[in-house]
């Protein structure tokens, strides 16, 4: 199937997409291509980059540049891209297992430096592509091949995550709201500085199937029944919001940004010498 | 395939993937740590290894970490403590391990690994070749290639004897093909877990970390003073493990009937042309080298099955008689000299007054099949080699589009 913004953003010819039947992973794609409109962006002046696992795949979908990296470097490879041509837009598409795992570092530092890209992290749960494995987002005491009887560890917050380490811009999404989830990105698309979305999908293959969530909609009617929009959660007190998935634009901050800060170093040194 | 004498084992026949066969054994050694991330095709043996620990059969800590880089720290962590710790990886998984492949064989921490071969990207590719454990071969770790499921069980136990001999105390990598093994159910035959135990015995190491009354720091820095006297250590631990792999082969023998050595040598004895090659291809070369047998071809295979330590001396035995000899590559070496096995071999036979007009077939790469087909388009080669006294193209690439 095709739509007229299909054909402009996408490399129509490389669908149907390899995801799994319920996966939200195209309801992203979808949600990115249309903020990407929203935003006007060119897509001859738009990279997408990307590291390994389920949702990195999304970056051979759209129909501009692209670099499709290794398990975790997506932010590393995507630094390279942004420092030689700044003035390039450049996307980072990543997954839980990708981004907060094996790439925690890279996050943390592409945050911290304040580099201008949108970072959207396709978020399941789980490492969908070896077939479910726990990561590091997925819930405590959630199930997984690899933890049968529940696995003891903590989950990141990766939205809070990448605040506390300095992005400029911070949103949540889940599909359900994939309406909100584009808006939210077209936002992180105009934000001077290190963007970032966090995008809830629901894994219904492994996760779902795993956690008995049921189908792949009744995930969608457990993430509606489960998030909370920011601007009520702020109404709410710890107690009620147990549980919950707080999405909607969470930060926003002008920090300085790497790109700029540099080429006005650079500017400044060259006019006042180096002694 | 194994030369099985009939009568010895008391192993049961079962059917197991690849994958299945190596968590097997990784279950009957019972590891005091297991710390692995997942990655295809390597996920399975994990993945059935954390399904013993969680339902009791293992007593092993199992730990997900969060990349390869942080597993095999993690077992370097507890080997220097004293545990016997095993991984399992693939490709980039193997590539993101580097820094640490050479600390635990520097540390002469005796880690067991399997790695199951996939081709490294880029571009990203999941299949198998052998560009990852080709690519460590210089890191200090011994590392065992397996024809088959059987092969890989095998190899597995004695990897954990190898390593842990007081005389050799390096890792050791058991290696077997991505997919074409590691996802085909094959029957094989399973030791007892009791004989299994027996012949691995208990790891007693010399030194340990947290060893209160023995405080010892390991890895610390080492300088010109004495860096190049512990990597000549290395060196001839590397050495001594020769002995070693034939002893426990030896020894696994008797308890099976299963029979190892460096490599073996297949209708050898009067062959006149041959192809070397590493994991399933030399099953398939096997089957070659029977047909052109019928057509009265004297043809004949090597199989190596233990790239490091390399066995310089008796492969040239092995191979100096022929008239010609293709060395399979499933790795790319990008020397332009040929891959990495070719160099090798034809190195080794350098000293040799009489040896074989040799070539290289580098192939497979990325998962590309190669079948009997293609193996016999090798010994064309090789006749054409030898008929014309010469050899036109010593590196070629085989079964790949023009």
């Amino acid at each position: 199937m095709s739509t007229p913004l299909a054909e402009k953003y996408l490399r129509v010819d490389r669908l149907p997409h390899i995801w799994c039947r319920g996966c939200g992973h195209g309801t992203v794609l979808g949600a990115l291509m249309r903020a990407l409109d929203e935003v006007e962006a060119d897509m001859d002046r738009t990279v997408v980059v990307s590291g390994i696992g389920c949702a990195s795949r999304a970056a051979g979908y759209f129909n501009c540049d692209g670099l499709h990296t290794t398990h975790g470097r997506a932010l590393a490879f995507a630094t390279g891209v942004k420092l030689a041509r700044p003035e390039l837009r450049v996307v980072v598409i990543t997954g839980d297992g990708d981004l907060a795992a094996i790439g925690g570092n890279h996050f943390i530092h592409a945050a911290r430096r304040n580099i201008e890209m949108t970072c959207i992290c396709f978020n399941n749960h789980v490492y969908g592509m070896t077939s479910g494995q726990h990561s590091p987002t997925s819930p405590r005491l959630s199930l997984a091949p690899t933890a049968p009887y529940g696995h003891i560890e903590r989950d990141f917050d990766l939205c809070e995550l990448a605040r506390v380490a300095g992005a400029s811009y911070v949103a949540r999404a889940a599909t359900y709201q994939a309406r909100s989830m584009a808006r939210l990105i077209a936002r992180a698309l105009r934000q001077q500085g290190f963007a970032f979305v966090e995008a809830i999908t629901q894994c219904p293959t492994y996760y779902g199937r795993r956690n008995r969530l049921g189908s792949a909609a009744d995930m969608l009617r457990w993430q509606k029944e489960h998030t909370v929009d920011v601007a009520r959660a702020r109404q709410l007190d710890p107690a009620e919001l147990e549980g919950k998935i707080v999405v909607g634009e969470l930060h926003r901050a002008d920090w300085p940004e790497y790109t700029r800060a540099y080429a006005e170093l650079v500017a400044r040194v060259r006019e006042e010498g180096t002694s | 395939m194994t030369q099985v004498q009939a009568g010895v084992s008391q192993g049961r026949r079962v059917a197991l993937t690849g994958n299945e066969a190596v968590a097997l054994a990784m279950k009957q050694v019972e590891p005091d740590v297991v710390a692995a991330y997942p990655i295809t095709p390597q996920t399975d043996i994990v993945q059935y290894f954390s399904s013993f620990v969680a339902d009791g059969q293992v007593r092993t800590e199992f730990m997900t970490v969060e990349s390869e880089h942080s597993a095999l720290s993690a077992c370097v962590g507890a080997s220097a403590a004293g545990a016997r710790c095993m991984t399992a990886t693939s490709a980039n998984g193997l590539a993101l391990m580097w820094e640490v492949l050479y600390i635990a064989a520097g540390l002469r921490l005796p880690i067991v690994m399997a790695v199951v071969n996939r081709a490294l990207s880029g571009p990203i590719n999941i299949h198998c070749d052998h560009s990852d454990s080709m690519g460590a071969r210089d890191s200090g770790w011994i590392q065992l290639y397996s024809e088959d499921a059987q092969e890989a069980y095998d190899n597995l136990l004695q990897a954990v004897r190898i390593a842990e001999h007081p005389e050799v105390l390096l890792p050791v990598m058991v290696c077997l093909d991505g997919f074409i093994i590691s996802h085909s159910l094959e029957n094989l035959e399973v030791l007892p877990d009791e004989q299994v135990r027996a012949f691995v015995g208990t790891y007693r190491p010399d030194v340990w970390l947290l060893d209160a009354a023995r405080p010892v720091t390991m890895g610390p820095l080492d300088l010109q003073d004495f860096y190049f006297e512990h990597k000549r250590q290395e060196a001839e631990a590397m050495a001594r493990a020769v002995p070693v792999i034939e002893e426990v082969a030896a020894e696994f023998g008797r308890a099976t009937g299963r029979r190892y050595g460096f490599f073996e040598a297949y209708r050898m004895d009067d062959a006149e042309v041959a192809v070397l090659a590493l994991n399933s291809t030399a099953g398939t070369a096997r089957y070659v080298v029977d047909r052109l047998r019928r057509r009265g071809v004297r043809a004949g295979l090597l199989k190596l099955r233990v790239f490091r330590p390399f066995p310089q001396r008796a492969l040239a035995d092995a191979l100096e008689g022929l008239a010609a000899l293709a060395v399979m590559d499933r790795a790319e070496g990008l020397s332009t000299a040929g891959g990495p096995v070719f160099v090798e071999v034809r190195s080794a036979l350098y000293d040799r007054a009489r040896r074989p007009l040799t070539m290289n077939h580098i192939y497979g790469l990325g998962g590309r099949d190669v079948g009997p087909d293609q193996i016999e388009k090798v010994f064309d080669d090789l006749l054409q080699a030898v008929e014309c006294g010469e050899v036109r193209r010593p590196v070629s690439h085989l079964g790949v589009r023009e």
